[in-house]
């Protein structure tokens, strides 16, 4: 099981609705795995600094004077919030790079979500409705976001276990599947110099596409190359800073309804994710074909 | 005529009251509203009634149904008419996967396109596509009739049994032991009778191509392991 939901907006006034929308639409979805869930958001994003999104099991020890020892090891004003067990950190984009690094340092406990521009990844353990409360979701506001719930198959329920699972800068894939080869191939992309938090299989799908960018492909290039190297049942939803986009497995067993109007492009494991959404009796509904990548960018 | 407004009343509600219909009862025609997605909407349907579903329904809509008349008017999600026994499901808009699976007897008819595994395993039932269906359908079908205004997907009638298809558009690919054959008078006659069942006009049995079982998989061959 487990159930993706995603949201692309085209028309700019839905962006103040962006986290109300994807929450109900992710809460619709509770029944399809109830162990944890997770949201990508693309917030705004201002000018010249970047966004780092951590976790911690520890909130009340890590986070406190996280902001004061990270600003004196980078050498620069950094601006943190704190949602629950998630804090979203900006820091000058020059200065990112430096800011996982002494991150790493100074809270070793501390794991890191995510990282751009202007993504923010918030997941947990625990029901869709409370996860979206535990981090208010409903009130955040943004041009696009991917949200999952999950029903553990192929590792433990833990919170670096749940999905979205970042794969670069601004990039996350979300998965409903289950891969068969993802031992091997975590096995290849740790001599590859990888590394890997968890024994899920959607983290290997991740590092893999992560690596396959790195190497040079672009994000439509390196879906089209998981068709050859990833083995098992998939539909991925993959976020970007400026897009979303959609890649079934050729057998295409596991649900994928996609929806679009002239407001949105929406994407849900079953069509009762989309059922609430403005216009939907007039939009364009389809499911995506098994093997072809479907991208949508502003 | 008894209306089932989703948005109030349960599923449960929905179907055990259909459920407990009595026999010769004159509540022969009822509506569902707000389906939205809802499963399992209309299962297990075993008197002659008519139902028609105001909106899209998702997993296994009219599933088992024997005897009753389900009109979805909208889409169906995953399983629509799985196993049905009799009667007669038509769905308005598309089908996801797998419509009409196991299904037994009665007519399913789906007016838009059907996606991958259309009448798998297939055992009797009749079904008819306005449009084109996905992959690998009618895969192990046993016996029925899967009729197909538009085209097929990859592995069309993949280990098919006596199952017969009848395809109008394009083949994108036969599944093993898959093959066109001879459209006889009787294959003829038994179209232009789903046809006529299916409300398709304008469209005659001889546009159409038949497809079936080349019967080289009945018994294991060691030649033919590669196939199975």
């Amino acid at each position: 099981m487990c159930g993706i939901v995603g949201l692309f907006l085209k028309d700019k006034s839905l962006e103040p609705k962006l986290g109300e929308l994807l929450s109900e639409m992710l809460i619709s979805l509770t029944d399809r795995g109830p162990d944890s869930a997770g949201i990508a958001i693309y917030g705004s994003g201002r000018e010249g600094s970047a966004k780092i999104t951590v976790q911690s099991p520890h909130p009340e020890r890590d986070f406190v004077g996280l902001d004061g020892a990270l600003e004196k090891a980078i050498g620069q004003n950094v601006d943190l919030t704190v949602k629950s067990t998630h804090a979203v950190i900006e820091v000058p984009a020059a200065k990112l790079d430096a800011a996982r690094e002494a991150l790493t340092q100074l809270r070793p406990d501390l794991r890191i979500m995510g990282s751009g521009d202007v993504i923010e990844i918030f997941k947990e353990v625990g029901l869709p409705k409370d996860v979206v409360e535990r981090f208010n979701l409903t009130k955040m506001t943004g041009t696009h976001g991917i949200g999952h719930t999950r029903m553990a198959t192929e590792s433990a329920v833990t919170t670096m276990g749940a999905h979205p699972f970042s794969t670069g800068s601004d990039e996350c894939l979300v998965h409903n599947g289950s891969l068969s080869n993802h031992n091997n191939v975590r096995r290849e992309l740790i001599r590859a110099g990888m590394k890997f938090e968890t024994e899920n299989d959607t983290e290997v799908a991740a590092a893999y596409l992560s690596h396959r960018i790195a190497g040079g492909d672009d994000l439509g290039q390196a879906l089209e190359h998981s068709l050859d190297d990833l083995d098992g049942f998939y539909t991925f939803v993959v976020g970007t800073k400026d897009g979303f986009g959609v890649l079934r497995d050729p057998i295409a067993c596991k649900p994928a309804v996609l929806a679009e109007t002239d407001q949105y492009v929406a994407f849900g494991s079953e069509y009762r994710a989309l059922a609430n959404l403005p216009g939907i009796e007039n939009a364009k509904v389809w499911e995506p074909e098994p093997s072809k990548v479907y991208f949508w960018e502003h | 005529m008894p209306t089932v407004d989703l948005a109030k009343s349960t599923l449960r509600d929905l179907n055990q009251a259909l459920h407990s219909i009595p026999e010769g009862s004159n509540e022969t025609s009822w509506e569902v509203l707000n389906p939205k997605g809802s499963h399992a909407v209309a299962v297990g349907v075993d008197k002659p009634v008519s139902v028609d579903v105001r909106g899209s329904v998702g997993y296994y809509c009219g599933g088992m149904n024997n005897a009753g008349t389900i009109t979805v008017h909208g889409s169906a999600g995953p399983g629509v008419g799985e196993n049905m026994m009799s009667g007669t499901i038509v769905v308005k808009g598309d089908a996801s996967q797998y419509a009409g699976a196991t299904g037994r007897g009665g007519l399913l008819v789906i007016e838009g396109n059907a996606s991958s595994r259309c009448g798998i395993s297939m055992k009797g039932i009749n079904i008819v596509v306005h449009g084109s269906i996905g992959h690998m359908s009618a895969f192990m079908a046993q016996s029925g009739t899967l009729v197909v205004l538009g085209d097929a997907g990859d592995a069309l009638g993949d280990s098919i049994y006596e199952a017969k298809i009848f395809v109008r558009g394009k083949v994108k690919s036969l599944g093993a032991d898959c093959v066109k054959k001879k459209m006889h008078p009787k294959h003829i006659e038994r179209l232009q009778k789903l046809l006529d069942a299916a409300g398709v006009k304008d469209v005659k049995p001889e546009e159409f191509t038949r497809y079936g079982s080349s019967r080289t998989l009945y018994n294991f061959n060691i030649d033919n392991a590669e196939a199975y």
